[in-house]
């Protein structure tokens, strides 16, 4: 069954029709990327699965998203939950100006929880593979770190709230390239655990680390197929001109 | 509707020397095969010689195309339909290196015949290569032009090369029957149709790859 299932998803900022009839499953487990020209959709839709959107005035959404089977905009469900299953990456890390512990514990304490932390922040230190370069500074400014440890520290404030899918939104955007190839293993990784959707400007990139690639073309999704089928055949000629760069 | 753009004017130039240099060296092959048949004919040695000593023009050659496929995939990595052209490219070069041995093994048949004259007048033979030839420029044209129809039309043609081959081996294996002495003249004319049947399949494998390279879709035409 798909972990999420997105269903004729209409979404507005205002009269401005931003993502038309949008239907995707997201198989549990998998790396999923979506790509397309800025614009296109692709980071408000990835947005609509937490009900990041909802933060904005003035937008609405038509259609269905559902996470394990339930409807996530359905008036009863708890958005705050909704969060904390669905974590976010943001494009630039944005570490709170706390040290490296207190950012990864942030989540669990919101959530009252008060013992096991430091065994917590180690766990989603660990996963976030950044447990070896920190451990003898967990108390130090998270904001001494490098760009490619803080994105990585975010990672860990996402895993510490053990959600089950984290979303990515341009998360190498500002990273070096080897800063970027270590985000990149770690989501392969994260994925035997997690399930991750990524959006990203860089096809090498989605090309790279994700088992299934959605294109987005002016608020619609063209094509959605395997990562692979994708890059080296895929359905849609719209796809194949934007793979190619014969478009964008 | 979004303005449409190109931005793949580096990889377009430098996929286009890639297959120059490939159509070039199709050139050269089809020459090699070509005068490889007038060595045997005419039992020329000199020719033979230098069919042999181009061989090693086609070999670089082939290695300077395979290098420029390399670069591009490196580089520009290339995506769908220019990943399967540039892979094709790089197929290619090999099919085509490999049917210039062919053709250099018959020169090296036309140095072992030595001053012996030919066990029977070619008729084949020559009738086989030409056929294998035109396979090959036309499995040229059709890389140019990603026709899959001719791909097919192509490969048919294999079946053509085939018979002649049957044809002579038949042929060879009833004289020597009839007259051991006649073994080693009639195994060199028989290595000579064996080469060019080889040719014949390698030209069908070009046709496959076209076929790949149009529709990314594996087609086995070697019937």
């Amino acid at each position: 069954m798909a972990k999420i299932k997105a269903q004729g998803v209409n979404f507005y900022y205002g009269q401005f029709k931003a993502l038309a009839d949008v239907s995707m499953e997201i198989a549990e487990h998998e790396v999923t990327a979506l790509i397309g020209p800025s614009g296109c959709g692709k980071s408000t839709f990835l947005r609509c699965l937490n009900r990041m959107n909802d933060t904005i005035p003035g937008t609405r959404l038509e259609g269905k998203i559902e996470l394990d089977g339930l409807d996530v905009y359905a008036p009863a469900y708890d958005v705050a939950d909704l969060r904390r299953r669905v974590g976010m990456v943001f494009q630039k890390p944005n570490p709170f100006p706390q040290s490296i512990f207190d950012n990864v514990a942030f989540g669990l304490r919101i959530l009252g929880q008060t013992r096991g932390l430091a065994d917590c922040v180690e766990q989603s230190l660990r996963s976030a593979a950044l447990w070896d370069e920190v451990r003898d500074h967990l108390h130090e400014p998270a904001l001494g770190l490098s760009l490619g440890q803080q994105q990585r520290l975010c990672i860990a404030r996402v895993l510490a709230v053990e959600p089950d899918i984290i979303l990515m939104d341009e998360p190498c955007s500002a990273l070096d390239p080897i800063a970027t190839l270590a985000i990149e293993e770690l989501m392969r990784q994260l994925k035997e655990r997690y399930t991750i959707v990524i959006v990203t400007h860089n096809m090498q990139q989605a090309a790279r680390v994700s088992d299934c690639t959605g294109l987005f073309w002016l608020g619609k999704l063209v094509e959605f197929n395997p990562t692979e089928k994708i890059f080296t055949q895929p359905d849609e000629q719209q796809t194949e001109d934007y793979v190619t760069g014969r478009f964008g | 509707m979004l303005e449409t753009h190109h931005y793949r004017s580096t990889f377009d130039q430098r996929y286009a020397q890639a297959r120059d240099d490939l159509l070039r060296m199709g050139q050269m092959v089809d020459n090699a095969i070509d005068r490889s048949i007038q060595a045997l004919r005419a039992r020329d040695q000199t020719l033979a010689r230098q069919i042999i000593a181009e061989d090693l023009v086609i070999n670089a050659l082939r290695t300077t195309i395979e290098e420029e496929c390399l670069v591009l995939i490196a580089t520009q990595q290339p995506t769908a339909s220019d990943l399967r052209a540039t892979i094709t490219a790089m197929f290619l070069t090999n099919e085509m290196e490999r049917i210039a041995d062919h053709a250099n093994g018959i020169a090296k048949t036309v140095l072992r015949m030595g001053d012996e004259p030919l066990l029977k007048p070619l008729v084949d033979i020559p009738r086989m290569a030409e056929v294998a030839r035109d396979m090959l420029r036309q499995s040229l044209d059709a890389f140019l032009a990603r026709d899959i129809q001719a791909a097919h039309a192509i490969a048919a043609r294999d079946a053509e090369i085939d018979h002649m081959y049957r044809a002579i081996f038949d042929e060879l294996l009833a004289i020597m029957a009839n007259d051991p002495k006649t073994i080693t003249r009639a195994t060199y004319l028989l290595w000579c149709g064996h080469n060019l049947e080889r040719i014949g399949d390698r030209v069908t494998n070009i046709a496959e790859r076209i076929v790949f390279m149009a529709t990314g879709a594996r087609e086995d035409l070697n019937e």
